[in-house]
């Protein structure tokens, strides 16, 4: 997929930019890419834009990164986007709740741009 | 990297803990810093640090584990991270420095079999400034390891109860 739109949320703009860079050190082509400090910016973002991929922590301030994924099926540009969750969070029981609410990934933090491709890739190609 | 399925009851063990946290910063600033952190040949004089970060620990681990640093040194770790010039990443050190604090400690429990699961981890809060002290309800167990980030002294410290 060609420049794909990206939401990415973390309380941190210094991960944000991370992740980002991320990304594209993966090789997958990134064009526009919008920021959200917490789950009810996110929400935000998603009302007035359509995205095609998002990437999203858990621990944030407002509302968290399992809650924003569990609002999103409410959310109409919301629908049929990927969410992969990039967060310090590694234990067993909090990727379960994840993917339970709808993620399609999850990647712990600290990362390589390699376990970035690793777990995005298929999730762009539909493939999981 | 992670601990072997053989090694998990004594990585549970709280003497073993200082080289898992050890491990658990050098593997932050390896893979987000691009960079190397070093351990510090003696135990550093923390009245020269000027920025600490902090990460509370709620449940099976309850208490807080701090990561104390130069203003200088919180400047670097910013430019690393977002690959930046130092203009570039100015106003962005106390999000470094509390993203790194943030990833340390979950790192480390990560680590520790059984305890990820029911240790909750609060959001970073940063500190500025040299006149302040540092005081935590959390005293049963202190751990400090002193390291370098090119040559500038950090030190990382978990406080228990």
């Amino acid at each position: 997929m060609d420049n794909i739109s990206v939401l990415i949320v973390d309380d941190s703009s210094v991960m944000r930019k991370i992740v980002e860079r991320s990304l594209r050190q993966a090789g997958i082509e990134v064009g526009q890419v919008y920021e959200a400090g917490n789950g009810l910016e996110a929400l935000a973002v998603l009302n007035e834009q359509k995205v095609n991929l998002v990437l999203c922590d858990i621990n944030m301030p407002g509302m968290d990164g399992l809650e924003f994924v569990k609002q999103l099926p409410g959310v109409e540009n919301a629908k049929g986007v990927p969410v992969v969750m990039i967060t310090t969070e590694g234990s067993e029981g909090h990727v379960v709740q994840a993917l339970s609410a709808g993620a399609r990934g999850y990647i712990r933090k600290p990362f390589t741009a390699d376990q970035v491709k690793e777990h995005i890739v298929p999730v762009l190609a539909g493939n999981l | 990297m992670s601990i072997s399925k053989t090694d998990t009851d004594a990585a549970n063990r709280r003497e073993y803990w200082a080289p898992l946290l050890e491990l658990s910063a050098q593997e932050v600033f390896a893979l987000m810093l691009g960079d190397k952190l070093e351990l510090a040949p003696e135990p550093t004089v923390l009245d020269s640090l000027d920025v600490t970060s902090m990460v509370g620990l709620a449940g099976s681990l309850c208490g807080l584990l701090s990561v104390r640093c130069s203003s200088q040194c919180a400047a670097l770790m910013a430019t690393k991270m977002l690959g930046a010039d130092a203009e570039g990443a100015k106003g962005q050190m106390e999000d470094a420095v509390g993203e790194v604090c943030n990833m340390v400690a979950g790192n480390f429990k990560n680590k520790i079999s059984g305890i990820s699961e029911s240790c909750k981890l609060s959001v970073p809060t940063v500190i500025t400034g040299s006149n302040y002290s540092l005081c935590t309800l959390a005293d049963d167990y202190t751990m400090e390891i002193s390291l370098l980030f090119h040559g500038n002294p950090v030190v990382i410290s978990l406080q228990l109860n």
